[in-house]
């Protein structure tokens, strides 16, 4: 099952922007679901929900039941979301101290987060808090999310700067949680992952991408179960 | 100080002997100075708040920060990252943060979720303070760091929690099992004082939290030997509606009062 990648330099195809990936991930986000967005990319999911879907939007800070963000210089410092932006005030809101926040997410009841990351192991390990190099690095809420989440989706730029293969066979960086991810939506591709099994499923591509192209951009083998999709 | 709530013992006597019978010690310090003036160097102290302006004891830290005492651990969550990012601040202002103490060399420990920012470019003062040896910084998984607090103000000295688990968090810790999922022993976490901020307190120290600037602050004022309330307003008793009390008289030992119209949230 090991291949060293042969990482390309040339792409067959522009890769999706950072909006296009937080679109596609989005799409998956059922109504009604109680929903922790991390910060960059994910964050980005809010502004793409289809048609008809409401989510109850979590911040580890003490909110829940958030929706847009208010004008900029209009803020309030006592109404903030985790990413230190500031919502507005809308009916349903609640809020809540530190306590109950990560009762809310140890618990189990958040029903799907979506994190960025900085490496995604076969198994579902996770690494998105600390570079190895650098040497600091910041937890947050991560690990209680990644660990506790019902359901933990990835979205991320497949490969790191220089086009270093980020879903790897093994973390090289340290773990934020062991086997915990669900599904990798990437630039690139949209990756399901059987932990049980440790395989990885490629089920879309972007537009001008094959199953080859991608791969070569993947230390980890990918499998394929019935028609690869294409990302839209 | 503008406080109105020196009413004469008879007054309140008068109107409802429980409230004269329970009148507690007078806990309002006339000054930020006035306030932090014992804390000594050495101390351990939580800052309250979650990261940015809101709930964030920002009087208090400018206090002890003129008050120039050195050693300090500092317990936080999102610590010193406004000022670099202006995470939580509003755009027109200019951030104050934790790393404020590492920045006067007073801090050298803090124990804290969220440290540094993604940006080195410019680095933080935790960052600059930690690269240069000077400052020791332990990064605790945010929920493991508030249910630590909560332990230690509830009187539970450790609890199992399952987030950590095969990551570096969980070196050195007693594993257990429990209906097939491993769990982590974490231990509770108090502090000698704890800084913290409430939109108002009633002349007895019941605290009023308004909308996310909960977050650290009610658990904090439980977990340290003396707990410090930087407030907006002090109401007489029976200015908060019971329903409302988020903080506990009980738990807080001193309340001082910002000046009215205070520039910084």
């Amino acid at each position: 099952m090991n291949v060293t990648p042969a990482i390309v330099g040339n792409d067959p195809a522009p890769r999706l922007n950072r909006a296009a990936i937080a679109k596609r991930a989005a799409r998956d986000l059922v109504d009604g679901s109680t929903v922790n967005l991390g910060i960059g990319i994910p964050a980005l999911c809010a502004d793409f929900l289809p048609n008809g879907v409401e989510l109850l939007y979590h911040a580890e800070n003490g909110i829940l039941g958030f929706k847009e963000l208010s004008a900029p210089g209009e803020g309030d410092p006592n109404l903030m979301d985790a990413g230190g932006k500031f919502p507005k005030l809308v009916p349903g809101m609640a809020f809540f101290d530190s306590v109950e926040s990560f009762n809310l997410i140890r618990g189990g009841h958040i029903d799907v987060t979506v994190l960025g990351a900085l490496q995604v192991s076969r198994n579902g390990d996770l690494a998105n808090w600390m570079i190895p190099k650098r040497g600091i690095g910041s937890i947050g809420g991560a690990m209680d999310l990644a660990a506790n989440a019902k359901r933990v989706v990835i979205a991320m730029e497949h490969t790191a700067r220089g086009d270093i293969t980020k879903i790897v066979n093994e973390c090289t960086f340290p773990l934020t949680a062991p086997g915990c991810v669900d599904e990798i939506i990437t630039d690139i591709a949209v990756i399901k992952i059987d932990r049980e099994n440790g395989r990885m499923i490629l089920r879309e591509t972007a537009p001008g991408w094959s199953f080859a192209d991608v791969q070569a951009r993947t230390e980890v083998t990918l499998d394929t179960v019935g028609e690869v999709g294409l990302m839209a | 100080m503008r406080v109105k709530t020196q009413r004469s013992v008879s007054d309140i006597h008068r109107k409802d002997r429980t409230i004269w019978l329970a009148v507690p010690i007078n806990k309002i310090s006339n000054s930020f100075a006035d306030a932090v003036a014992d804390i000594p160097s050495g101390a351990s102290i939580m800052i309250g708040g979650f990261g940015g302006a809101g709930g964030q004891p920002t009087r208090l830290m400018m206090a002890l920060r003129e008050l120039g005492v050195g050693d300090l651990t500092i317990i936080g969550n999102v610590a010193g990252i406004s000022k670099t990012t202006g995470y939580g601040w509003p755009d027109h202002l200019y951030p104050i943060d934790q790393g404020m103490f590492f920045e006067s060399g007073q801090a050298t420990k803090i124990i804290c979720s969220f440290p540094v920012p993604g940006t080195t470019n410019p680095l933080s003062e935790i960052e600059k303070a930690w690269r240069e040896g000077n400052a020791q910084v332990d990064i605790v998984p945010q929920g493991t760091l508030i249910e630590r607090i909560r332990a230690a103000g509830a009187g539970i000295p450790a609890f199992y929690t399952p987030t950590g688990v095969g990551t570096p968090v969980a070196e050195g810790k007693e594993h257990r099992e429990f209906n097939g999922r491993t769990y982590l022993l974490e231990q509770a976490l108090t502090a000698d004082f704890a800084l913290i901020r409430a939109q108002k307190a009633d002349a007895r120290g019941n605290l009023q939290y308004i909308g996310t600037s909960r977050a650290f602050n009610p658990a904090m004022a439980t977990a340290a030997k003396v707990t410090i309330v930087e407030v907006d307003e002090i109401v007489e008793i029976g200015g908060i509606d019971p329903e409302r009390v988020g903080t506990l008289s009980t738990y807080v030992n001193r309340i001082v009062q910002r000046e009215a119209g205070d520039p910084l949230p």
